[in-house]
C-alpha cells in the first residue's frame, strides 16, 4: 500500500509499504476514506518530537471502512464505516475506567522511553513517535487499529467524511480546551492560536456558553475565520500589545480562562522569541513556551489555564509566581477521545456544530508532502489539509 | 555475591548494593520495599562525578553567558573568534554537566569530559603563541585544566570499575498495578506455564512435580538455556518464591499480591535475583536479563499487566521487531521475532 512516512527532519515522501496485518486478537484493518494533516504533525516534520525513525507512518485522523477483524473484535463487522480516535486505549485499566483514555496504560510499547522523558507513560497514539509506541499512522491507504472494539466509533451513513473525520481528534481537543474552562455564564474566554484547533476550541466555547470568545493570531486570514465562521473577536499579536489590549476588553480583569492551542513552537515579535529560538538550538530547553507565558500573565486571578497545544519536553521561564500568588488553575492533556465522540457526533447530527467549515485543502494522498509545506508555510491561505487515497 | 544497579539513587526500587546488608523483606505492606541506601563502595566516585557535573555546568553557562569574561579571565585576548569558541566550549561542559547529573551511569560522561580536558589543554597550548595573551593567566588556567584533567581521569577509572564489578550479578525489585482482584492475578502466575507469555526470555515452563519446573531460556546466538526450578513458598492469592535447583545456574524469584487500596486492583511485587557462575555459561545467563535487568523486568511486569488487563501483550507495528524499526506495518515474510514472544497470544490473534 501506498503511506506518507517521515523520512528525516523537514521531509515526508509517499512510500510504497507492506500492507498491515492483525498483529492482536482486538485489532481491525480500516481501509482509509479520508485522513488529514494536524498541526501536531508539523512539530514531527519540524524535529520537535523526538525517537521518529525513518519510514515512520504518519498520521493520526484518519476514518474508513472495516476490512478485516481480529477474532476479539464483537461490535464492529467488516464494511462498517468507522471514525477512529487518535489515542490508543484498552478499556480495562484504571486510566480508561476513569475515562482518562489518552493515559491508557497498556497501549504503549515503548512506555519504558516515555517514562525516561516524562515520569509516567500516556497511551499508544498512532503515527506519532517511537515514544508513544511506534503505532502505524493513518496516512495511507490502510492502518492497523488496536482495540477496534474501544475506539472506533461507527458514523451514520449519509454524512460526509468531512463532517465526522475530525471526531478523530481535533473537534474533541478543541472541545475538550472549552470544557476544561468550566465555563460560567458571562465568562469571556482568550484563546491562543487559530489553527483548526483553536478555531474549534473557540466555537466550543461558544457551545459551552462563553459570552465572548477572543482569539489571537498573527495570520490575517486565520482571524479572519476565527471571526467570521467561529464568531470570534481577534487580536493580532503582531500588531497590538496582548495583555494590555486583554485587559482593556475585558474592563481590567483579564480573560475568565485561557486557552493554549498553540504549544511548543510558538512564535512572539519581542526578544523573548529569540530567546527561546536560541535556548532550543543549544538543547538548552525543548519547547518555546511564548503563547503559555502570555496566557498564564493575561489570565484574571483565579482563572483557569487550559493547555491543549502540545509541548513535549521542558520549557524556561515558566511564570510560576504569577501562576501561584494569582491562584490559577492549569488544566491540560492529550484529548481523551473516546469520551467526546458520541455527544459531539450528536452535536454534529443535530446542526450545533459542523466542523467542516475549517477544510481549506482537499488533495490525494500522494500530494501528501505538498500538503505539509502548503500548511507548514501557510500558503494558499491553508488552514487544514484533507487527504483522500 | 554482587548486585547490579542501574537505576539513579533516588529512585525507590529498593535495589541493594554491594556494601550493604542484604535486608530480607518483611511481610507488613506499608514495609515493602526497602528503602535505598547509598551504595558503600563506589560512593566516593559518585561524590566526585556530582561535583564534577556541577562544575561542568557552571563553567559551561559562564562561557555561554559572559564568552568574553572568561577568555579575559584565563589571559586570553577577548575578541569574536574566541568568544565563538568559547560558546561552543560552554556548550559541550552544559552537555557533560547533564550528563554526569542526570545519568544513572555518569562513567561515560566523566570519560567525555577527560577528553574534553585533553582538547582544552590543547587549545591552551595554542594560546600561549596567540598575540596577546597573557602568559601568567595562561599558566594559572593551563595548571588548573591539568589538575581537573587529572580527577576526571581518575573518576572516570574508577567509575567503569565499579559498574564492571556490578554487571556480574543482579538483584531486581519492580512493582505494578493490576487492575484484577488478586485471586486472579495469583491463579495465572501461580500456573507457570503462564510465565513465557509475558517474560521476554523465557521460551517455555514444564511443570515436572508437585512443587518443580523445568525452564527453558532463550540464550544469545540462538542457544537456549536450561534449569530446574522449585517452589519454595506458596501463600494463595498473596505470594509466591521459587528458585533454581540443582544446576549451574543460580537464581530465584519472589512475587507477592496485595490489594491496592480502594478498588484498585492488585499490587503485583517482583523480586528477581541471579548469581551466574564465572565463564561462558555466566555470561550467557547475564545475557538473558539483557542489558538493563531493571527494565527488562519491568517490560515484562508491563506485559504480564497487559496479558492480564487486555488478554494478550500490545503490539504496535514497530514493537513486533527486536531492534529499532520505523513505524511501519510488518513485512509479509519472513515473520521477524516479537519483542514480546507471546507464542500463544499469537496464535490467538485471528
Amino acid at each position: 500500500m501506498k503511506a506518507n512516512c517521515w523520512m528525516r527532519k523537514g521531509k515526508v515522501e509517499v512510500q510504497q509499504v507492506p500492507d498491515p496485518k492483525i498483529l492482536n486478537a482486538r485489532d481491525a484493518i480500516v481501509k482509509i476514506t479520508s485522513t488529514a494533516i494536524c498541526g501536531s504533525d508539523l512539530h514531527l516534520l519540524n524535529g520537535f518530537v523526538p525517537t521518529m525513525e525513518k519510514g515512520d507512518i504518519l498520521g493520526h485522523e484518519f476514518m474508513g471502512e472495516v476490512v478485516e477483524l481480529g477474532k476479539g473484535v464483537g461490535n464492529l463487522k467488516v464494511g462498517d464505516r468507522v471514525v477512529v480516535p487518535f489515542p490508543i486505549a484498552c478499556g480495562a485499566c484504571l486510566a480508561c475506567g476513569r475515562e482518562q483514555f489518552s493515559l491508557c496504560e497498556n497501549t504503549n510499547p515503548n512506555a519504558w522511553m516515555a517514562e525516561q522523558l516524562w515520569g509516567y507513560s500516556p497511551a499508544g497514539l498512532f503515527g506519532y513517535s517511537h515514544l508513544t509506541g511506534g503505532y502505524a499512522g493513518g496516512q495511507a491507504e490502510y492502518a492497523r487499529v488496536p482495540f477496534a472494539d474501544v475506539g472506533p466509533l461507527k458514523v451514520p451513513a449519509g454524512m460526509p467524511d468531512e463532517q465526522v473525520l475530525f471526531l478523530s481528534d481535533i473537534l474533541p481537543t478543541g472541545y475538550m480546551g472549552a470544557e476544561m474552562c468550566d465555563i460560567k455564564p458571562g465568562d469571556i474566554i482568550a484563546v491562543w492560536g487559530c489553527g483548526p484547533v483553536g478555531q474549534l476550541a473557540i466555537a466550543s466555547a461558544f457551545l459551552l456558553g462563553a459570552e465572548r470568545v477572543i482569539a489571537i493570531d498573527r495570520f490575517e486570514y486565520r482571524l479572519r475565520m476565527a471571526r467570521d465562521k467561529a464568531g470570534a473577536e481577534t487580536l493580532n499579536y503582531e500588531e497590538v500589545n496582548i495583555f494590555e489590549a486583554l485587559k482593556e476588553m475585558t474592563g481590567g480583569r483579564g480573560p475568565d480562562a485561557v486557552i493554549d492551542a498553540v504549544g511548543m513552537e510558538s512564535h512572539s515579535p519581542t526578544v523573548a522569541y529569540a530567546y527561546d529560538r536560541a535556548k532550543q538550538a543549544l538543547m538548552l530547553e525543548s519547547d518555546r513556551p511564548l503563547a503559555l507565558r502570555e496566557a498564564i500573565m493575561a489570565c484574571r486571578n483565579g482563572g483557569i489555564v487550559s493547555v491543549i497545544g502540545v509541548y513535549g519536553g521542558f520549557i524556561d521561564k515558566f511564570p510560576m509566581g504569577s501562576f501561584m500568588n494569582r491562584s490559577l488553575t492549569m488544566k491540560t492533556g492529550q484529548t481523551h477521545v473516546h469520551r467526546y465522540l458520541r455527544p459531539l457526533l450528536e452535536r454534529i447530527e443535530k446542526g450545533e456544530i459542523d466542523p467542516s467549515f475549517i477544510v481549506t485543502h482537499r488533495m490525494r494522498l500522494d500530494d501528501a508532502p505538498e500538503g505539509f509545506d502548503i500548511f507548514l508555510n501557510k500558503q494558499d491561505d491553508c488552514m487544514k489539509v484533507v487527504l483522500t487515497p | 555475591m554482587t548486585i547490579q544497579q542501574t537505576s539513579p539513587p533516588s529512585s525507590t526500587n529498593g535495589v541493594h548494593r554491594p556494601g550493604t546488608p542484604m535486608r530480607t523483606l518483611p511481610s507488613a505492606h506499608r514495609d515493602e520495599y526497602s528503602a535505598p541506601s547509598r551504595r558503600a563502595a563506589g560512593a566516593k566516585a559518585d561524590h566526585v562525578a556530582t561535583g564534577l557535573g556541577w562544575f561542568s555546568l557552571g563553567l559551561g553557562v559562564a562561557q555561554l553567558v559572559a564568552p568574553g569574561g572568561v577568555a579575559r579571565l584565563i589571559g586570553i585576548r577577548d575578541d569574536g573568534g574566541i568568544r565563538t569558541l568559547m560558546r561552543l566550549l560552554g556548550a559541550r561542559e552544559v552537555a557533560s554537566g547533564v550528563g554526569i547529573l542526570a545519568r544513572p551511569k555518569p562513567a561515560g560522561w566523566v570519560g567525555a569530559r577527560a577528553a574534553g580536558d585533553a582538547m582544552d589543554l590543547a587549545l591552551l597550548g595554542l594560546a600561549f603563541t596567540r598575540k596577546g595573551s597573557r602568559p601568567g593567566r595562561l599558566a594559572l588556567a593551563t595548571a588548573s585544566v591539568a589538575g581537573v584533567a587529572l580527577l576526571d581521569l581518575f573518576d572516570a577509572v574508577k567509575l567503569r570499575r565499579t559498574q564492571r564489578r556490578e554487571d556480574r550479578g543482579m538483584r531486581v525489585t519492580k512493582v505494578i498495578t493490576v487492575n484484577r482482584p488478586p485471586d486472579e492475578v495469583y491463579a495465572f502466575w501461580h500456573d507457570f506455564q503462564n510465565l513465557p507469555t509475558f517474560m521476554d526470555h523465557l521460551e517455555s515452563v514444564q511443570i515436572t512435580g508437585d512443587r518443580r519446573s523445568h525452564w527453558k531460556a532463550k540464550g544469545p546466538a540462538g542457544t537456549t538455556v536450561e534449569w530446574d526450578a522449585e517452589i519454595t513458598e506458596d501463600r494463595p492469592n498473596e505470594r509466591i518464591a521459587w528458585r533454581s535447583v540443582g544446576g549451574t545456574i543460580d537464581t530465584s524469584g519472589s512475587v507477592r499480591f496485595v490489594p491496592a487500596p480502594g478498588g484498585r486492583g492488585t499490587e503485583v511485587r517482583v523480586e528477581m535475583e541471579y548469581t551466574p557462575p564465572a565463564g561462558a555459561l555466566g555470561a550467557a545467563v547475564a545475557k538473558l536479563f539483557g542489558e538493563e535487568p531493571n527494565q527488562q523486568v519491568q517490560a515484562d511486569l508491563r506485559a504480564f499487566k497487559q496479558v492480564m488487563e487486555t488478554g494478550e501483550v500490545v503490539r504496535s507495528d514497530a514493537s513486533i521487531h527486536a531492534r529499532p524499526h520505523p513505524a511501519q506495518p510488518p513485512e509479509q515474510a519472513p515473520t521477524p521475532a516479537p519483542m514480546h514472544a507471546p507464542t500463544r497470544a499469537r496464535e490467538d490473534a485471528r
